[in-house]
């Protein structure tokens, strides 16, 4: 790779904090801290230590006055960070939302248009960076025909065609499969020796980025504003402060979250089973015979059957129809072949169909979990969505009260009962959803990728629920890529595969 | 592949898009369209519009696009037209010999040349925008706004990074039709839930939407540095070309309407 004009930045801290408009706290105080030109940086801190807005802030994209009031100075290379457009390289956690143009090339060109790059350098630069983070598809290819670890390296490349000195990276592969991760991780390590740019970045999962770094700082909220709380050697810190570390949420090898105890029961009946299910997102069939074939069947012949105080986890990369499956068996989708067919201890006195069940039916029998909490907000107020659930079954507000109260407590929700859903943290709206679907106490539950982007606080929260919920009897169904959660719950495995 | 300044020509090969129209500026075609929709608005006769018509129809055999192509994306035209029709046929302003009538509806001599003129109107105004438009790419178009006309790039290109978010909103949309089943909610109540959706959609779609500008504003968009663009985009001899042909369909169909006198221009005195 051509490195002219990369030269690695410096980063100083100097007394900076950062206060988003509306907020009455800082997200940032009295930040003092130096990165040299070079130097690999994992930033680690709880959830609220203002990681995130550091990176945003050296990135220069935190904005104006409107957006909110800074004190201090943040400078790279000397100059304030606002100022260093282009000197700073941003990728940010969610693929979905840095992909900015329809065609790879365009999109990976788009950084160096707004530097106003001359033309005849543009092209070069595009490949030079595909090259760099090895995304090896031609130029007009679709960007949306990437899979997620193809896009996040397209966002690293789009960031890395720009020549940053500073490569800042914000959680991201916490969305991606095991497979996504490998790849990121492996493209950020060839920019940086081909570059020799300075990396900051942020992951709650450590392990795969530790052999990339040569620095880890922590930081830590307290009264005196943000501070340092640990600095060094990888393994210096984590092995000093590893512990209060995993407490805080952070994934530390050797202080992974601990796993629930096996199954205290005997599997028991059959809840639900499927068979020759072929699924699809979209299509209605008109004909059954010609339905396994139509375009948009993403998984066929598909068999399983999920039992009562027993989890089964749905695995496989992704597009290959995960999300789809655990929707179709959940009653949310009609498959488009094959049959799903509930069990008289779960239909009670209903029909097998759970299809043909009314919404308010599908409470007490399936509850399902999504992969984005916000699609499945109803209400202004954390107790509100808990509500909603009960509600529809017509209990009354005391009995209503006895299912909730406990939930709250146990998902550590009690204290954001008046919140608004949209305002809570990742972590927080994934254990609202969770609650939200036992109100009702489904006899099977169904959740995608609930461990998705959690920190290994919320991770083993969750988990240690789920295994509770088996033990009582519930049939569990998890689609997910966590291949610790799958041991953790020692669940059944139904691996799918892409097709086509 | 070689490190050309121009890497898509020899590639561009999906759908409907290749053969000479393909190779037009995007903004020559919304030129060209806008060329042929001008007169045929201001006037209002059948003559004129006819002309037009059958001019384009012989004009789309060079076109380059197949029948197929030609006939699924024009549908909704030939579908709209004769709906828009048979309404002022209707109900439109009714004179001379009045030839059926029930309770509002009148169906007079008047009303059914109306009828008709403004049917042809319709084809002649929308199948040219729809032909030229199913060669047009949006990233094409946008670096032909900002370049050949010269339109604020943080506008244009802000407007075509959010186009791409509409696939988003619609996987949204589905997404929160199963949740509300999911939660118990979606068995009455249609017209509430729908704008709860609706909501729900605009939160999400907020959401999305400042995170994108996060993204953009990371790659420097908006920065006071005056932008380059990776994709020259040139209106050329065909640009003209093609608008010089759209500007002779459109004097072409008003001469003729002058010429047999059918010519009604609506801004003009009523007769």
């Amino acid at each position: 790779m051509n490195t002219a004009g990369t030269r690695p930045a410096r980063i100083d801290a100097r007394g900076w904090g950062w206060r988003h408009a509306g907020r009455a706290a800082w997200a940032v105080a009295g930040l003092e801290l130096r990165i040299d030109a070079g130097e690999r940086v994992l930033l680690l801190g709880a959830s609220g230590s203002g990681k995130s807005t550091l990176l945003h802030g050296l990135a220069g994209v935190l904005g104006g006055d409107e957006e909110g009031e800074a004190a201090g100075e943040l400078l790279v290379d000397g100059a304030p960070a606002a100022a260093a457009r282009g000197r700073a390289g941003l990728v940010l956690q969610d693929p979905d939302s840095q992909v900015i143009l329809a065609r790879v090339g365009d999109d990976v060109a788009f950084g160096c248009e707004n530097l106003g790059v001359p033309r005849e350098q543009i092209w070069p630069r595009v490949h030079d960076a595909l090259d760099a983070v090895g995304l090896d598809v031609a130029l007009d290819r679709p960007t949306k025909a990437l899979s997620g670890g193809q896009k996040q390296r397209l966002a690293l490349a789009g960031a890395v065609a720009m020549r940053p000195g500073l490569l800042l990276l914000d959680e991201p592969t916490a969305n991606l499969d095991p497979r996504g991760v490998g790849e990121v991780v492996g493209a950020v390590g060839r920019v940086l020796d081909a570059t020799g740019a300075t990396l900051v970045v942020v992951e709650h999962r450590v392990d795969a980025w530790l052999p990339l770094v040569n620095r880890v700082i922590v930081l830590g909220a307290g009264e005196a504003g943000t501070t340092v709380v640990a600095d060094g050697s990888p393994q210096a810190v984590l092995g000093g402060t590893g512990a209060t570390l995993a407490a805080a949420g952070v994934w530390v090898p050797g202080f992974g979250p601990r796993h629930p105890s096996p199954p205290t029961t005997a599997e028991a009946e059959t809840l639900l089973d499927a068979t020759g299910l072929a699924i699809s997102r979209v299509h209605r069939p008109r004909k059954a015979s010609d339905a396994a074939f139509a375009p948009n069947v993403v998984a066929r012949e598909i068999a399983l059957d999920v039992r009562a105080g027993s989890a089964l986890a749905v695995t496989g990369p992704n597009g290959a129809g995960k999300s789809t499956l655990g929707l179709t068996i959940a009653g949310l989708l009609a498959p488009v072949a094959g049959r799903v067919r509930a069990a008289p201890i779960l239909a009670g006195e209903l029909g097998p169909d759970p299809m043909r069940w009314r919404s308010r039916e599908l409470l007490t029998r399936i509850g399902t979990v999504f992969q984005d909490p916000e699609h499945q907000l109803l209400s202004a107020t954390v107790r509100g969505e808990l509500e909603v659930g009960p509600r529809a079954l017509g209990l009354g507000q005391a009995e209503m009260d006895a299912r909730i109260e406990p939930l709250l407590e146990r998902l550590r929700l009690d204290r954001l009962a008046r919140a608004n859903p949209y305002t809570l943290s990742g972590g927080e709206k994934r254990r609202l959803t969770v609650a939200a679907a036992l109100a009702t106490a489904p006899r099977m539950l169904v959740l995608d990728e609930p461990t998705f982007g959690q920190d290994a606080r919320t991770w083993a929260e969750l988990v240690a629920l789920l295994a509770e919920l088996r033990d009582e009897g519930t049939g569990i169904v998890v689609v997910t890529h966590d291949d610790d959660v799958v041991r953790a719950l020692h669940a059944k495995r139904y691996a799918l595969e892409v097709q086509r | 592949m070689s490190e050309s300044a121009e890497p898509f020509a020899a590639e561009r090969t999906a759908g409907a898009r290749h053969g000479w129209l393909a190779g037009v500026n995007p903004v020559a075609k919304l030129a060209a369209s806008a060329v042929i929709a001008l007169p045929l608005v201001f006037t209002l006769d059948i003559v004129s519009a006819a002309v037009a018509v059958v001019l384009e129809c012989v004009l789309f055999l060079f076109a380059g696009l197949s029948w197929r192509t030609f006939w699924i994306r024009t549908a909704p035209v030939w579908i709209a037209a004769p709906l828009t029709g048979v309404t002022i046929a209707l109900y439109g302003r009714s004179s001379g010999t009045v030839v059926f009538e029930w309770f509002i509806m009148r169906v007079s001599e008047g009303s059914l040349e109306l009828a008709l003129a403004t049917f042809l109107r319709v084809l002649a105004i929308a199948l040219p925008s729809v032909v030229l438009f199913v060669t047009v790419d949006p990233t094409d178009l946008a670096d032909g706004l900002a370049q050949v006309w010269r339109l604020p790039a943080r506008f244009v290109m802000g407007a075509l990074a959010g186009l791409r978010m509409v696939g988003l909103f619609i996987d949204d949309w589905r997404a929160l039709e199963l949740a509300r089943r999911a939660r118990g909610v979606a068995d009455a109540g249609r017209l509430r839930r729908f704008f709860g959706m609706a909501f729900a959609l605009l939160v999400l779609s907020i959401r999305r939407g400042s995170k994108l500008a996060t993204a953009m504003e990371a790659r420097g968009f908006g920065a006071d540095t005056p932008r380059t663009f990776a994709r020259e985009s040139r209106f050329g001899a065909s640009g003209w070309i093609l608008v010089a042909i759209a500007a002779a369909v459109s004097i072409i169909a008003v001469a003729a309407a002058v010429a047999t006198g059918a010519f009604n221009f609506i801004l003009g005195p009523q007769d």
